[in-house]
């Protein structure tokens, strides 16, 4: 048993494999942001749509290692249906649980739980990160 | 390689692999001790205090200057300190290439450069709206004289190329390059940081224009480097940074500078680590760049030999030149490959290295790095194949 079995969690790999909500919508309903890690070639971009306070729909295109890719599918899943404010708060809980920092355990995370593990890697919460930074960037600029 | 030198490295441990020279070499204690002594028993500025310990500092300071004027046969007002290989390209990009490059210059350089090279070019392009010019790499990603020949022309202002690729370890054939430039007016600054830990380097064989170097990857501290410029060039070049020191005479409306290097190094500059930075010569040269160049190249082939044997690698840089060996895991991220090394403890290097245009070129996203030189042994290399082997079991159960 290795500990990076903490890491690489069936849920994670099965998101790697099959990502959800993939491709992206270039129209004036969407917003989109696009973040590149260049310390280790991580290209993501998400796009939201957001209507009367709630995210209708959330893509991903994410090219980068298994963390990475995974963690932008599950979160695309995560957020679709949320409100604004809801989805804003699940993130930040998201980015403080992976970054080992204090966060409200009364949040439900839902899949994305399945990140706990991250904590342990230091060199691998930019990868969790990434996708939820975006998904931010893209409500701050509704 | 004798046993003894693996004492001299503090940071090898039992079990713990460094395989990352090419992103910063380890500190032998005579290195450390260097840097030690000044800290503890000078602390006082150079060139300023007419106190014991002001002058045994600036003696030593100067005496580095002298051991890396000898080590790249330079004479000593060529030799600029700086805080690095990127300090230094910085420095004759914007002092030589704001003064020089016009609309209709060009730039020549290559896809294989360390961003240390090719932003401050790129930056001084737009600035003077002069083009980069990029050489054509072959298929294995090695510059060629052929390819420069057909690349270069008459607007060739700058050439500005690395000696060995931080990705690829090639060495380029930078002696033809430079003579050739020579013969259509073009400078030539040379990237050397990859360079000096292994080739002896002979700046007036060469007959290079510029040559930008690191201490930290040859044995010494961080936060120093050096530029070497010939005399004739840094005599009009203009300082880059002003302060204190690099000055003569000041006046309310003028002052002037003093002459090469202290032009260049204005203000307190990283004193312990330039002195660390002579004793890393020191160092080299008694133990010789020629043996340490056959042992770090019989350890690459056994390195390279063992992961070519293995189907489920994909290697970069088949026959490199110097210690780096740059490969992927098949069908695997380089950053989760990464972590089974890390978790093993073996360090690499994963990522783009600072040089994405070469990632582009190769068509990847990321890769991974080993390099190895003298302090690495061959046991080393055996585990890492092993390690190796077993990543690819994991992670192909895993599902990648």
């Amino acid at each position: 048993m290795s500990t990076l079995d903490n890491l690489y969690r069936e849920i994670i790999m099965e998101h790697y494999k099959n990502p959800r909500n993939k491709g992206l919508i270039k129209n004036e309903e969407y917003t989109n942001a696009r973040i590149k890690n260049p310390a280790c070639g991580d290209d993501i971009t998400v796009s939201t749509k957001v209507e009367n306070g709630m995210v209708i729909d959330c893509k991903q295109q994410a090219a980068g290692c298994s963390i990475s890719v995974a963690s932008a599918s599950v979160m695309t899943e995560i957020m679709i249906g949320k409100t604004k404010e809801n989805a804003l708060e699940i993130a930040n809980t998201f980015l403080n649980m992976v970054s080992n920092q204090e966060y409200d355990q009364s949040i439900d995370l839902e899949e994305a739980e399945v990140f706990g593990g991250v904590k342990q890697f230091p060199a691998r919460i930019k990868c969790a990160s990434i996708a939820w930074v975006a998904f931010k960037d893209t409500l701050s600029q509704e | 390689m004798n046993e003894k030198i693996f004492n001299d490295f503090p940071q090898i441990s039992d079990g713990y692999i460094y395989f990352d020279t090419a992103a910063t070499s380890l500190k032998p204690k005579s290195v450390i001790e260097a840097v030690n002594n000044y800290n503890r028993n000078l602390s006082s500025n150079i060139n300023r205090g007419m106190y014991d310990k002001s002058v045994i500092t600036t003696r030593l300071y100067e005496e580095a200057r002298v051991k890396l004027a000898r080590f790249i046969n330079a004479s000593t007002d060529e030799v600029i300190f700086t805080r690095g290989t990127t300090s230094s390209l910085n420095l004759v990009a914007y002092s030589l290439g704001l003064s020089i490059l016009k609309s209709d210059s060009e730039i020549l350089i290559s896809e294989q450069e360390h961003h240390s090279q090719f932003l401050p070019w790129q930056n001084i392009a737009k600035k003077t709206g002069a083009k980069l010019n990029f050489v054509k790499l072959d298929k294995t990603g090695r510059i060629t004289i052929e390819n420069i020949k057909k690349a270069i022309n008459e607007n060739t202002k700058i050439v500005a190329l690395n000696y060995v690729s931080n990705v690829l370890g090639y060495i380029n054939p930078i002696k033809e390059i430079i003579a050739l430039a020579h013969q259509y007016q073009a400078l030539v600054v040379i990237d050397a940081a990859q360079a000096v830990q292994h080739l002896l380097i002979d700046v007036k064989d060469l007959d290079v224009d510029f040559l930008a170097f690191s201490s930290h990857k040859m044995l010494g501290p961080t936060g120093a480097g050096a530029l070497y410029g010939k005399s004739r060039l840094l005599a009009v070049l203009e300082p880059m940074e002003f302060g204190g020191d690099m000055n003569e005479d000041v006046e309310k409306d003028h002052s002037t500078w003093k002459a090469s290097p202290q032009k260049f190094e204005a203000g307190t500059m990283p004193i312990a680590e330039v002195i660390g930075f002579g004793a890393a010569v020191d160092y080299l040269e008694n133990l010789g760049l020629k043996e340490i160049m056959n042992y770090t190249e019989n350890l690459y082939k056994q390195l390279f030999n063992e992961m070519k044997k293995l189907e489920d690698i994909e290697i970069y840089n088949p026959n490199s030149d110097t210690g780096i060996l740059t490969f992927n895991l098949k069908n695997v991220p380089a950053h989760d490959a990464i972590s089974y090394y890390a978790e093993k403890n073996i360090a690499l290097r994963s990522g783009q290295h600072c040089a994405k245009l070469i990632h582009d070129f190769l068509g990847i996203n990321s890769s991974l790095r080993a390099s190895v030189y003298f302090y690495n042994r061959k046991e080393e290399v055996d585990r890492f194949i092993e390690v190796t082997k077993e990543a690819i079991k994991y992670f192909r159960k895993l599902g990648f």
